[in-house]
């Protein structure tokens, strides 16, 4: 393997924040622990930094480094922009809630870091060892992060489950791999791509591999029948740590599916084999996703369940095969994510020492003690079930417009029916803050910084929903300049 | 491209001074957010009058056109424009706004600002559905009207008002859902465009015309509402307040009617020629069983509200028989309803707020104490039942004569309404309006005041209007009825 000092540049924000964790990991051990804003602002000021020098790179044509390992390029660039960002507005919502709960300390942030590192890389490996490195890398340091509330038993039950079958998922992942490797005698992900359209690979270990992979990915969204770590994980992680699972992951992932299923093994012989499967996890996601969640009384509970419904959203997309559906399935992970930061972060704000705003019960009668949140949750809430003018309505109608064009009408009407079931559970969120009368009569006691990022991610809600071009065009513009779609 | 747009404008304005109302806050503010509300919605209504006297009454195609990009990757644009249909569709909804927001004067004393803000943001969202020319914008505002109206039944309704207004929600998004989905489907058959004049001219085979007009049969089947799919709206009707109740039945339902008008049959004009009898079956079931069903009610409210399907089911007919002295008449009738219904809810508005009770039997010898109400009440009693010379007459009459060239028992079906819109309504003023004065409460009642009197007025002077002399309406409707027609004439195979 060939060093070249040109192999820094297109990893230039990685290496960043590389550099930043050292610093911060050595910084936070003279930090005494009433300035430990410190370490939290230094955190931000990476994050935000690594953003910048990412979306330096944002317009550039596909760029390889490290020996075809790492690619850099217009997608990838999007989508590490987005993870930073996420990072960086969720840990400003988390922070006071970290303080009460002893979390707030300078392995949290560290972690978070290294977990902003994994997903970097996953997004921009163009190799399967560097695909599964930064996935590693990002659930070793989730695992923690749940385990982080030691005296907690849920919370360290929780880290178990997710452990264990994490690790299992991992395994899959790599036994796939390596069937994919065995029958193309490659990892680089051009390399496997050119022998599977050669059609001189051996096709049933190929698709043998597929099936471990499709599983692996499954395990990895929380698609059933591959879910079951999902409601358990996001009702015991501290809130703060659902939130870093719920939201920047799904991006990783997205690109994880993109790298593995499309760039990888898109060739039009596999696409049909894998679009198969995926019809089947994303029905059962949605029928099992919104039909479960409405029996929940948790919110994070329903909203783990609503995420498992929205991966099987993401998956119409994907299953496509289309640029188009590709795109749409970008564009609507996207838009989780501005909904997942807003929900879980809602559940932050609400929570003070010594109190979890968790259960349902606790929304009740929000419009009467703090009515602008409410109307923030109120659209967010709209926007998750896919109602106009909120921007999750556009992204529902992209991935629609992608499944239908290839002729899968009928999935389109599946997903739409369950759809409004979902609705359902939304609609009783918003049922408990305006229609009924507080149980509690407490006002909320948000920061500044906090409450006016939460106003901005609900008003964001409602003006893509009005204004979504901009996004959709940038997700369009990510998935034709760089991705190699086998046509 | 002139400076002035006037359909933005009539959209937007409510929508804005909506979300300003909103910003008054607490109720510490109520008095300036009513102030705000009636300035907004009377500015509503003034912007809306170009309209009307800038309308070419001899022109076929749609007019004030508003054209703007919007979202480049699915080709959608913002596109706008009225025919005579949508323009008295969009007056009507201005007036009503303008009454609703009086009408909730002091009936409403909790959380004042949203209660208004809810009203004058769905009054701009209705507009929108009716002037919209692409099927993207037009399914937006379609089904964003369900949140204001959601909430405004949640917050301010009765007793059950959170199982009416979930069960409301959930049924009519079941429809646009499908609606949704055929929507996008034409977007692909038509190569990318969702235009609405694009799919005027859009050939598509039977089978698949069929199955489209079913998705979006679906949405405004239940808009309307039609039998069977009404059980929504009494609910709905009985624990929204006053003021939802009215925008519910005078613009709300007139949502569904209008997209058959302007997207069902235009679009797959041979599968509604195809399916038309099952719809005029459906629509006489609902004038003949569901007025037989408003007989037996003991709630006003709830008479109310199956005489509105009734009534609808007048509509549909009125569309579905394709002929310019049917759709004209559905469309005043449409307008005529409006004014009625929402008239006789206002009435039995101001019963409620004064007794508290919607039931019949708790009423009677209202005259001895409201004279003055009593002969409003008398008036839109008499409209619902079709008397001539009231608006409910002109609408009915036209439907009935456009039956008539059709199919006589059609007709024969449809004229019994003037026996049972006259049977329900005239028993129940009969109850309870006059007789002896029925208990302590009603003997404590007092007549309407001015601000009551103002609101039932108006609207008493637009029943009696249109009854009198409803050219002015056909005026603007002549062209636009028969350039529909010959739309849904065209096959499209």
């Amino acid at each position: 393997m060939e060093f070249s000092i040109m192999d820094l540049a297109p990893a230039a924000a990685e290496i960043f924040l590389l550099a930043a964790i050292c610093v911060i990991l050595v910084v936070d051990l003279f930090v005494p622990d009433e300035r430990r804003y410190l370490t939290y602002g230094l955190t931000q000021i990476t994050l935000v930094v690594a953003a910048l020098l990412t979306a330096a790179g944002i317009d550039s044509a596909p760029v390889y480094a490290f020996s075809g390992m790492f690619v850099g390029d217009a997608f990838s660039s999007v989508l590490k922009v987005g993870v930073c960002l996420t990072v960086a507005i969720g840990l400003v919502y988390s922070r006071s809630y970290l303080e009460p709960r002893g979390m707030y300390r300078g392995e949290y942030f560290v972690l978070a870091l290294f977990a902003t590192l994994g997903m970097m890389v996953m997004i921009s490996a163009n190799h399967f060892l560097a695909l599964y490195l930064g996935l590693e890398l990002l659930s070793l340091s989730l695992y923690a992060m749940v385990a982080l509330a030691r005296d907690s038993a849920r919370s360290t039950e929780a880290a178990m489950k997710y452990f264990v079958l994490g690790a299992l998922a991992s395994g899959m992942l790599l036994y796939g791999m390596s069937m994919v490797y065995g029958a193309t005698a490659s990892l680089a992900i051009g390399d496997v791509i050119a022998a599977v359209q050669s059609g001189h690979a051996n096709s049933t270990i190929l698709k043998f591999g597929l099936v471990f992979i499709v599983a692996g990915i499954g395990f990895k969204l929380g698609a059933v029948p591959f879910h079951m770590w999902v409601p358990d994980v996001y009702h015991g992680a501290p809130t703060a740590v659902t939130l870093m699972i719920g939201t920047a992951p799904k991006l990783a992932a997205f690109a994880f599916i993109v790298r593995l299923l499309v760039e990888s093994l898109g060739a039009e012989q596999l696409v049909v084999e894998w679009r198969q499967m995926l019809v089947l996890l994303s029905v059962a996601s949605l029928v099992l996703g919104n039909v479960v969640a409405i029996a929940q009384t948790n919110l994070k509970r329903l909203l783990a369940y609503s995420t498992i419904s929205h991966m099987g959203f993401l998956l119409l997309g994907v299953l496509s095969g289309t640029t188009e559906g590709y795109s749409a399935a970008m564009f609507y992970v996207s838009v989780y994510v501005i909904m997942g930061l807003g929900a879980f972060g809602m559940i932050l704000l609400m929570s003070r020492k010594g109190y979890e705003a968790e259960e349902l019960e606790d929304l009740k009668g929000l419009n009467q003690r703090h009515p602008w949140y409410a109307f923030v949750m109120l659209i967010i809430m709209f926007s998750m079930a896919g109602i106009p003018p909120t921007v999750g309505f556009w992204a529902k109608l992209s991935v629609l417009q992608a499944v239908i064009s290839i002729g899968y009408v009928w999935l389109a009407v599946v997903a739409v029916l369950f759809s409004l079931v979902g609705a359902f559970y939304y609609l009783r969120v918003v049922k408990l803050m305006y229609f009924d009368e507080p149980a509690q009569r407490e006002a909320m006691q948000v920061g500044v910084d906090s409450g006016v990022l939460m106003s901005a991610n609900g008003i964001a809600v409602l003006a893509l929903g009005m204004m979504p071009g901009a996004l959709l065009a940038v997700c369009e513009r990510a998935v034709t300049m760089s991705l190699r779609v086998a046509t | 491209m002139p400076l002035f747009a006037p359909l933005s404008t009539v959209i937007w304005l409510p929508i804005i001074a909506g979300v300003l109302v909103l910003f008054t806050g607490s109720d510490r503010n109520a008095v300036l957010a009513r102030w705000m509300a009636l300035a907004g919605s009377i500015a509503g209504l003034l912007v809306a009058l170009p309209l009307w006297t800038g309308f070419d009454r001899t022109e076929a195609d749609m007019q004030f056109e508003e054209f703007h990009r919007w979202i480049e990757t699915f080709n959608i644009n913002y596109h706008l424009g009225i025919d005579g249909i949508s323009l008295l569709l969009i007056l009507l909804n201005c007036l009503t706004t303008v009454l609703v927001v009086i009408a909730g004067w002091k009936v409403i004393q909790a959380r004042v600002s949203q209660y208004m803000a809810s009203f004058l943001i769905l009054s701009g969202m209705m507009n929108g559905v009716f002037s919209a020319l692409d099927a993207a914008l037009f399914y937006v505002f379609f089904e964003a009207t369900l949140i204001p109206m959601f909430v405004i039944i949640g917050v301010w309704g009765g007793p059950n008002r959170v199982y009416a207004a979930l069960k409301f929600f959930l049924y009519t998004l079941l429809g646009s859902l499908l609606t949704l989905v055929a929507l996008i489907y034409l977007y692909n058959a038509s190569g990318g465009s969702f235009s609405l004049l694009d799919y005027y001219v859009l050939p598509i085979p039977l089978t698949a015309q069929i199955l489209i007009f079913v998705a979006l049969f679906a949405a405004f089947a239940v808009k309307v509402p039609m039998w069977p799919v009404h059980t929504w709206l009494p609910d709905a009707h009985v624990e929204a307040p006053t003021g939802g109740s009215v925008v519910l039945a005078a613009i709300m339902l007139k949502l569904g009617a209008y997209g058959f008008i302007r997207l069902s049959l235009p679009i797959v004009p041979d599968a509604s020629q195809h399916l038309a009898p099952f719809v005029i079956a459906l629509s006489l079931i609902a004038v003949v069983y569901i007025g037989l069903v408003a007989l037996v009610q003991a709630d006003m409210k709830k008479l109310i509200a199956y005489s509105s399907i009734a009534h609808m089911g007048f509509v549909t007919l009125g569309i579905f028989i394709f002929n310019p002295h049917g759709l004209q008449g559905a469309v005043i009738q449409m307008v005529s309803h409006g004014f009625i219904s929402g008239a006789l809810f206002l009435c039995v508005g101001v019963l409620y707020d004064r007794l508290h009770s919607r039931q019949i039997a708790d009423y009677g010898g209202v005259v001895n104490r409201m004279p003055v109400f009593a002969a409003f009440f008398m008036l839109f009693a008499m409209a619902n039942a079709g008397l001539p010379g009231t608006s409910g007459f002109v609408g009915e009459f036209f439907v009935i004569m456009g039956t008539m060239s059709v199919n006589f028992w059609y007709t024969f079906a449809a004229a019994t309404t003037l026996v049972f819109g006259a049977a329900y309504t005239l028993w129940m003023y009969k109850r309870v309006v006059f007789g002896a004065v029925a208990n302590d409460k009603v003997a404590a009642l007092s007549d309407i005041d001015r601000r009551e009197f103002l609101v039932l007025g108006v609207l008493a002077i637009a029943v009696l209007c249109i009854g009198i002399y409803p050219k002015p309406l056909t005026d603007v409707l002549n062209v636009s009825v028969s350039t529909l027609l010959e739309q849904y004439a065209v096959t499209k195979l």
